[in-house]
């Protein structure tokens, strides 16, 4: 135990190793909701806002709202005044896999040094300009590639970032389908 | 019959209930061609054992329901064929067994009725579409019985990839769709991966000193067939025999079955731990009298991963005629009217110790140890748990 008592990667795994064992006698409570709204600004351009969601049976907010800005580059003849929506989810998907992989890092006893992700999405826009019914809209794959630094082999290192997959909200969302409504209020 | 023996040891009176004849599940449950995946020598029960030619073999059927036939005559076991539970109740003083064939009243009930009595398929399947023809490891016998046509198996454990292989050769291609996995080679220096699963101490550890319990109890079975050629049966061998990979089946859409794009992950989880386990057996090894004996230890070559996998499949299109859920077991326990089962169909026990005075179990995955659910596992853990109801009777 000592070993792993002394590694701090900022992550309080006893939190959460308590909550798992909590949640698992009380399913309601473990059912979060996460918002976002979305505002039109002009053009292809959105501003969009995080700020409360529910879950342990109650509402909560975050310390402050976010804000995230949404636009297309120049090469699609858009004012690119922020990132595209795909980019979105490179952002969210790298940020889930690095913070899983600090917990499972500090629940195995092992001290981060750096962690680094490079995201590529591979995209072919003929899909979402219809130009070819047969190209798909979203991404075609999507590469991660991590730079660690960490007392650990390469092997353990390698464990730690499968585990991270294994646990991931935002690698499921992405390799698996979600049943998405959309309607009009 | 294995914890009949102990309670005759123990001069408890007993009887043993079997719905169909001993053996039964080897009998009706299993398909064609299957051989025991655990080696000859390491088919032991209490006081008997493999005693043929050929100890590095795997039994077929027929032969495992002789060698259970032989164990059933030596034992002298008191089992009435043919009858079938139909409930157990807690009466005050035991409990009232309900079969086809009677009632009778005990203090004690040893729950050994398998860990596999059914299939358990994923609710996925209802949305699949009427022309494709569907079965369980429980309905397939052999290949020649399945439509002409491309068949999608679901499940790349033990019974997955076996008649993945097997579909496949018969010249129907095959989809195998794999989620997490236990990759094993079958031969590791030059010895049945078993024997060092038993050797190295892996399949005694106990159920108090497993680390994650829920999970070991709930792991799949090991890629592992047993041939004559003691070949290996990973997704690579699969994939030398042509047998297309997809990631785990999540869910039918529009007549489409969509696949997982994480196959990439849930084959290196498989790797690494393979690798985790080989090094254990290594150094475990180095320690002991045989590491002279054994051939030098050696890494297996990454499973191949296609550089893009098929994350959707047209049901509809006549490509795939059948699908086989290869997607495990699970117990039954419809007949049991006492409150131990969990909101998972799983039993409350303690080692083999139900949540019910009196009432106990067997067979069940990590029971008491991690070999609890294989053959020669029965042996430790019913002598430790009819000691158990032994005292429980004598309180
Ligand atoms: C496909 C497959 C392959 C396997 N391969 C191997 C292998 O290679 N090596 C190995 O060691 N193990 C293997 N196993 C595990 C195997 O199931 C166990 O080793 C062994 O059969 C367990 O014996 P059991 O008596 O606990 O359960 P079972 O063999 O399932 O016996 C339970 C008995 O209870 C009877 N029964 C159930 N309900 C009732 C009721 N309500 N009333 C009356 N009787 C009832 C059944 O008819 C059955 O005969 C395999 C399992 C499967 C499914």
């Amino acid at each position: 135990m000592t070993a792993v008592d002394s590694i701090d990667n900022g992550v309080n795994v006893q939190a959460l190793l308590e909550a798992r064992e909590a949640l698992k006698g009380a399913p309601e409570a473990a059912q979060f909701t996460w918002r976002s709204t979305t505002r039109w600004e002009n053009g292809v351009h959105t501003t969009s806002t995080v700020k409360d969601y529910s879950g342990l049976g109650a509402d909560h907010e975050h310390k402050a709202e976010s804000t995230f800005v949404a636009d297309h580059p120049e090469v699609f003849a858009a004012t690119d005044n922020g990132i595209t929506p795909i980019e979105y989810l490179l952002v969210g998907l790298g940020s889930c896999l690095t913070a899983g992989i600090a917990s499972v890092a500090q629940n195995r006893g092992i001290q981060l040094r750096s962690v680094e992700a490079t995201l590529e999405g591979a995209h072919d826009i003929r899909g979402i300009l219809g130009a070819d019914s047969d190209v798909r809209n979203g991404y075609n794959g999507i590469k991660v590639s991590f730079n660690i630094d960490a007392d650990a082999s390469k092997e353990d290192i390698e464990a730690l970032v499968a585990q991270s997959q294994k646990r991931s909200a935002v690698f499921d969302a992405l390799t698996n389908p979600t049943d998405v409504t959309v309607e009009v209020v | 019959m294995a914890a009949s023996h102990f309670l005759s040891e123990r001069s408890v009176d007993h009887v043993v209930l079997e719905r169909g004849e001993v053996a039964n599940s080897w009998r009706r449950e299993r398909w064609d061609s299957l051989r025991l995946l655990t080696p000859n020598w390491q088919s032991r029960l209490p006081g008997h054992h493999y005693g043929g030619p050929d100890p590095d073999g795997y039994m077929t059927m027929p032969e495992v329901v002789g060698f259970i036939d032989r164990f059933a005559a030596l034992t002298g076991a008191p089992v009435r064929t043919g009858t079938t539970v139909t409930s157990v109740r807690r009466t005050d003083d035991g409990y009232r067994v309900t079969t086809d064939q009677g009632e009778l009243a005990c203090r004690t009930v040893v729950i050994a009725s398998g860990a596999c009595n059914r299939p358990a398929v994923p609710a996925l399947s209802e949305a699949v579409p009427d022309e494709v023809v569907q079965l369980t490891p429980f309905d397939y016998r052999n290949p020649g019985r399945l439509p002409d046509g491309g068949v999608l198996v679901v499940g790349a454990s033990a019974t997955g990839v076996q008649l993945a292989a097997e579909i496949q050769r018969s010249g129907r291609p095959v989809t195998l769709s794999a989620g997490e996995h236990v990759r094993m080679p079958r031969v590791y220096r030059g010895r049945d991966v078993l024997w060092w699963m038993d050797a190295a101490g892996v399949w005694d550890q106990r159920y108090d000193e497993v680390p994650d319990l829920t999970r070991a109890r709930s792991l799949a079975s090991p890629q592992l067939v047993g041939t004559r050629e003691r070949a290996t049966l990973d997704l690579n061998a699969l994939t030398e025999l042509g047998v297309e990979l997809v990631g785990r089946a999540s869910m039918v859409r529009d007549g489409e079955l969509l696949f997982s794009g994480g196959l990439r992950n849930v084959i290196r989880l498989a790797d690494l731990k393979l690798d985790r386990l080989l090094t254990a057996f290594d150094e475990w090894a180095l320690e002991s009298e045989v590491e002279a004996d054994l051939k030098a230890p050696e890494r297996f070559e990454p499973t191949r991963v296609p550089a893009s996998t098929r994350l959707r499949l047209d049901l509809r299109g006549g490509a795939i005629r059948t699908i086989v859920w290869a997607t495990g077991f699970r117990p039954d326990y419809s007949w049991l009217d006492v409150p131990v089962v969990d909101t998972k169909g799983r039993l409350d026990h303690d080692g083999g110790v139900v949540a019910g005075p009196g009432l106990y179990a067997l067979g069940l995955p990590v029971l008491r140890r991690r070999k609890s659910t294989f053959i020669h596992g029965i042996e430790d853990d019913a002598r430790d748990v009819i000691a158990h109801l032994d005292g429980y009777l004598r309180s």
